[in-house]
């Protein structure tokens, strides 16, 4: 047993310590803590499975405006701790216990006896790599060959919106989302807020740029993106938009509605929907993935900000 | 035991844990923690199979690849939804519980609607 296993071994150790304190430990903000603790050391689990899209994404969306959203309602729903006669009987408790320990077992069991040799699909997305000139299996996968998929994901972000948007009280229908923010101005947070966005707004372009040929994108430029803009907000340098201006509609709906004209467009020009051109391949895709990486830096970053709060003055 | 199958078996074990969770913590938020701690699991284990079909000098399945990142922002949007109904909950009964009994302080939302 070389030294790498046995730190892939400690880290699946920590990893599931911290998902027992997670669901175990008695205050709210605790598990919230934990929880994101869990996210990312989860990323690195992604890392030693030389999957290094998946773990950008994970980080950057799982651990980090993720995390932000729970400690987020965590905090702010610090007074509703439930009393205890809410807490379900011993049987409850042992019929899911039991429930659940199957379900590991059977998981656990599917994975020590998984088929050999395993199934794969790597080798015809690699011999198909030179349709569409991009050296990223996963971004051929995302924009090509399973564009369907990455297409209704966009709709699943702008009917998430709609949903929270909709939760607006009457007087703040249209209005700015979320609290509005004040930070000490000479404080760490406000520094931070100045110092941290030009760099990330370059880390994120360029993650979104090299997606092409090495592990990055849009849906990881994206989330950076997001989270500058984020930071901006939560540090009181900026407010959140009202969600009735029109710019902000239209850079919401810029990604998907770009995918489906292309992919309507495929349609016409006699192949099948979503099937691009071969010469036009590259340009198309990046001409989506620009108005993509917009729209999931709003959109996200919308959804972290929550339901109108404050009327337009 | 090789790495991948010790993230398998933690993968599992997070699934296990997140459904205990899922049914027997009364508190909302508690129960989108779980929610999301058995998604990670299930995506993991979706790595682990994507890492074993390493082949073509890629060293991780893409499909799955892509169908995991796909679903961590399916997971993030709908995780911010629930979020804000639960806000909005408390927002207008000035409590978080899920059962059907109204709460004695109803009707405390000034905004009216």
């Amino acid at each position: 047993m070389n030294i790498a296993t046995i730190f892939e071994i400690v880290l699946a150790a920590v990893v599931l310590g911290l998902g027992i304190w997670t669901i175990a430990v008695r205050e709210t903000y605790s598990a919230t803590v934990g929880f994101v603790a869990y996210g990312l050391l989860v990323a690195l689990i992604w890392v030693r499975l030389d999957a290094v899209d998946v773990a950008l994404t994970e980080a950057a969306i799982g651990g980090g405006l993720g995390g932000v959203l729970l400690l987020g309602a965590a905090a702010r729903l610090r007074d509703a701790e439930p009393t205890v006669a809410e807490a379900p009987g011993i049987v409850t408790r042992l019929s899911a216990a039991a429930l659940s320990a199957l379900t590991a077992a059977a998981l656990a069991g599917a994975i020590v006896f998984l088929p050999d040799p395993a199934p794969t699909l790597a080798p015809t997305v690699v011999s198909h790599a030179s349709a569409t000139s991009l050296a990223n299996p996963v971004t051929n996968v995302l924009m090509a060959f399973r564009a369907m998929d990455t297409m209704l994901e966009k709709v699943v972000l702008l009917l998430a919106i709609i949903g929270v948007w909709s939760l607006a009280p009457d007087n703040a229908w249209g209005g700015h989302p979320g609290p509005r923010h004040q930070a000490d101005p000479d404080g760490i947070l406000v520094f931070l807020a100045r110092l941290l966005p030009p760099v990330g707004i370059v880390v994120a372009i360029y993650i979104f740029w090299t997606g092409a040929d090495h592990p990055g994108g849009a849906f990881q430029g994206g989330a950076i993106l997001a989270s500058m803009w984020v930071l901006a907000i939560m540090a009181g340098l900026t407010d959140t938009p009202p969600v009735g201006r029109r710019w902000l509609r239209f850079v919401l709906v810029a990604g998907p509605g770009l995918f489906l004209l292309v992919g309507l467009g495929g349609l016409w020009v006699g192949a099948a929907f979503l099937a691009y051109p071969p010469a036009l391949a590259k340009p198309l895709i990046l001409g989506i993935e620009v108005a993509m990486i917009l729209t999931i830096a709003a959109t996200l970053g919308l959804l972290l900000a929550g339901a109108p709060e404050r009327g337009v003055k | 035991m090789s790495g991948p199958t010790a993230f398998g078996l933690c993968a599992a074990v997070a699934v296990g844990l997140g459904l205990y969770g899922l049914i027997t913590n009364p508190h909302p938020l508690r129960k989108l923690i779980a929610f999301n701690l058995l998604g990670s699991g299930v995506f993991l284990l979706f790595g682990v199979v994507g890492r074993r079909g390493a082949a073509a000098s890629v060293g991780n399945d893409p499909v799955p690849q892509a169908l995991v990142i796909t679903g961590i922002v399916v997971a993030f949007s709908a995780t911010a939804l629930a979020i804000s109904l639960l806000l909005r909950l408390f927002q207008k009964t000035g409590s978080t519980t899920l059962s059907n009994v109204a709460p004695p302080n109803a009707s405390s939302d000034p905004s009216g609607g």
